[in-house]
């Protein structure tokens, strides 16, 4: 078996409560490597949504030990965190759209976070708003959007900058099945680019699709690892001909 | 390529980060709160600037001035002793100008207490002699002492004072003035300051789901802030510049009214062109008073967030 390569999240102990109410999450310990595709699956309230907060930095646990990209993540100064932010891409359960801006712009505020100009903007999330089956909504605000059409603005969003690890919650919910494989076929793509994909589901298909998966599987807040993909992370996967539209993002 | 698109990319670079949250409008009263403020501080600064002009003026005119009264009831002394005392001062060390006040002059200083019309006469009435002496510098208290004594001798019913004596009080009345408008300056700006707090306090409740969003994907406080800041700007820039006319045009009426009066003292409390320049310099303090505080109070309350 070959050396796993370094890691690129490593949870060692870590425990989440909420105020002063008991655990959500306990002794949580596993490792994340590069260019894996994870599955995190678990009943609803078993704590998924509240590890991926944990994951995409945004929420400190009770106790623990975090680190992410080779470093301490818990002690992360403020100035570093927008740094480490930049590095994730997340598709939020609820979407999170900014409801004032098109679906043009809310594609491109990574970019822009990130300093890109408006004429590297344009191409790339043309692009993808394309390739995700919305050119012809670009202009359309959240409000007036479906909810699948919502959750692929937000898959494109979290997908646009290219990020290190895609974190998604729940990414296929309000898609119809084809919709759904198609986006599968995007965070595949993304995984074979290098990108470490985490993926939140209940959809026992889902994983199905995607045989070289790895699952974490949470139940009432403890880590579960059916196969064994703490453990032994499987070789990385090189990119295909095929792939979605990503060779033109950064990075 | 849609229009929009197509614009979005020409507009650089530099427009990315006003894109990375909706506009955040602190709120329409804003611009209005900050002409009001404006206005009301232009007005104060005005009012103190005059002020300084008039006391520094009448300094000017009186710091070297003493004035001799001859008090003694009988003409024919007073005139005497006058006489003697103008001989006497005329040559005293550091007096360069000593004149005896001529009874027409002081008739038509009386006339407006005394009601004096044509054909009255006020010769009966036991006005003082006066001369009015010109030092070569301040009339401070041992010079004045000095002259004193040089004419104790020859006019023991002289009186001698200097002529800013006289306005003490007034010079400390303005002083007091200047004092309470640089204090309503202050508690303007401070006016103005919270205004701006309250205004960017409420703009980020207001888009607080936006704000983490934008965190997630990496935005920086300083990024978020930036926007804030643009907008406090904006605000400050359209009310400080409508505060500046509205307290402009209330200068200079008040301007006329007060160089009708004709009074002297009034005529030296005229703006010169360095008093406009600070005048119009407020608006522009205004509005990098509003961008430090927009910048503080919402790095502050970024900071409290993950």
């Amino acid at each position: 078996m070959s050396e796993p390569d370094a890691e690129i999240v490593q949870f060692d102990n870590v425990g989440l409560r909420y105020g002063t109410e008991k655990e959500v999450l306990t002794d949580i310990s596993f490792t994340l490597y590069p260019g894996r595709f994870y599955f995190l699956t678990g009943a609803s309230g078993a704590g998924k949504t509240s590890l991926l907060k944990l994951l995409y930095l945004a929420q400190r646990p009770s106790r623990g030990l975090i680190r992410m990209f080779g470093t301490d993540a818990i002690t992360l100064s403020r100035e570093r965190l927008p740094g480490f932010r930049r590095r994730l891409g997340v598709v939020f359960q609820d979407f999170r759209l900014v409801q004032h801006l098109s679906a043009f712009d809310n594609v491109a505020l990574p970019l822009r976070v990130a300093g890109v100009s408006e004429r590297e903007i344009l191409k790339p999330v043309t692009e993808m708003l394309d390739w995700v089956g919305l050119a012809d909504r670009s202009h359309a605000r959240p409000p007036t959007l479906s909810g699948g059409e919502q959750q692929r603005v937000a898959i494109a969003r979290a997908v646009i900058a290219r990020p290190d690890m895609l974190v998604a919650d729940e990414p296929t919910g309000n898609v119809d099945p084809d919709m759904a494989m198609k986006l599968l076929q995007l965070f595949e793509s993304l995984n074979r680019l290098g990108t470490t994909v985490v993926v939140a589901t209940h959809d026992v298909h889902l994983i199905r699709k995607v045989p070289e998966s790895l699952i974490m599987r949470l139940d009432k807040g403890r880590l579960s690892d059916p196969t064994g993909a703490l453990r032994y992370p499987p070789r990385r996967t090189t990119p295909s001909f095929d792939d979605p539209p990503l060779g033109f993002v950064l990075r | 390529m849609n229009a929009a698109a197509l614009f979005g990319s020409l507009k650089g670079e530099a427009d990315s980060e006003s894109t990375l949250l909706p506009d955040p409008r602190m709120g329409s009263p804003m611009p209005w709160v900050i002409a009001i403020v404006i206005a009301l501080t232009v007005i104060a600064a005005a009012s103190g600037l005059a002020l300084r002009n008039a006391a520094a003026r009448a300094d000017a005119d009186l710091v070297g001035g003493v004035t001799v009264q001859i008090v003694s009831a009988a003409p024919a002394d007073r005139n005497h002793q006058a006489d003697a005392a103008l001989a006497v001062l005329e040559h005293a060390p550091g007096v360069i100008d000593a004149r005896h006040v001529a009874q027409s002059e002081l008739d038509a200083l009386l006339e407006p207490w005394l009601g004096t019309r044509p054909g009255d006469t006020i010769d009966g009435l036991p006005i003082p002699a006066l001369i009015d002496l010109r030092l070569d510098g301040p009339a401070t208290p041992a010079r004045v002492s000095a002259l004193r004594a040089r004419i104790a001798a020859v006019a023991p019913a002289a009186r001698v004072d200097a002529q800013s004596g006289w306005l003490t009080p007034v010079f400390r009345a303005i002083g007091t003035l200047q004092w309470l408008a640089g204090g309503l300056i202050a508690l303007l700006a401070m006016a103005t300051i919270a205004a701006v707090v309250l205004s960017a306090r409420n703009a980020l409740v207001t888009h607080r789901q936006t704000i983490e969003i934008v965190h997630m994907l990496g935005g920086t406080d300083p990024q978020i802030a930036r926007v804030f800041q643009r907008t406090a700007a904006m605000d400050a820039a359209i009310g400080g510049s409508l505060g500046l006319c509205t307290g402009a045009i209330a200068i200079i009426i008040l301007g006329r009214q007060f160089s009708a009066l004709g009074s002297g003292m009034v005529a030296g409390a005229a703006l010169g062109l360095t008093d406009w320049l600070m005048i119009v310099s407020i608006p522009l303090a205004g509005v990098a008073l509003a961008v430090l505080t927009a910048r503080l109070t919402v790095l502050s309350a970024l900071r409290r967030m993950l």
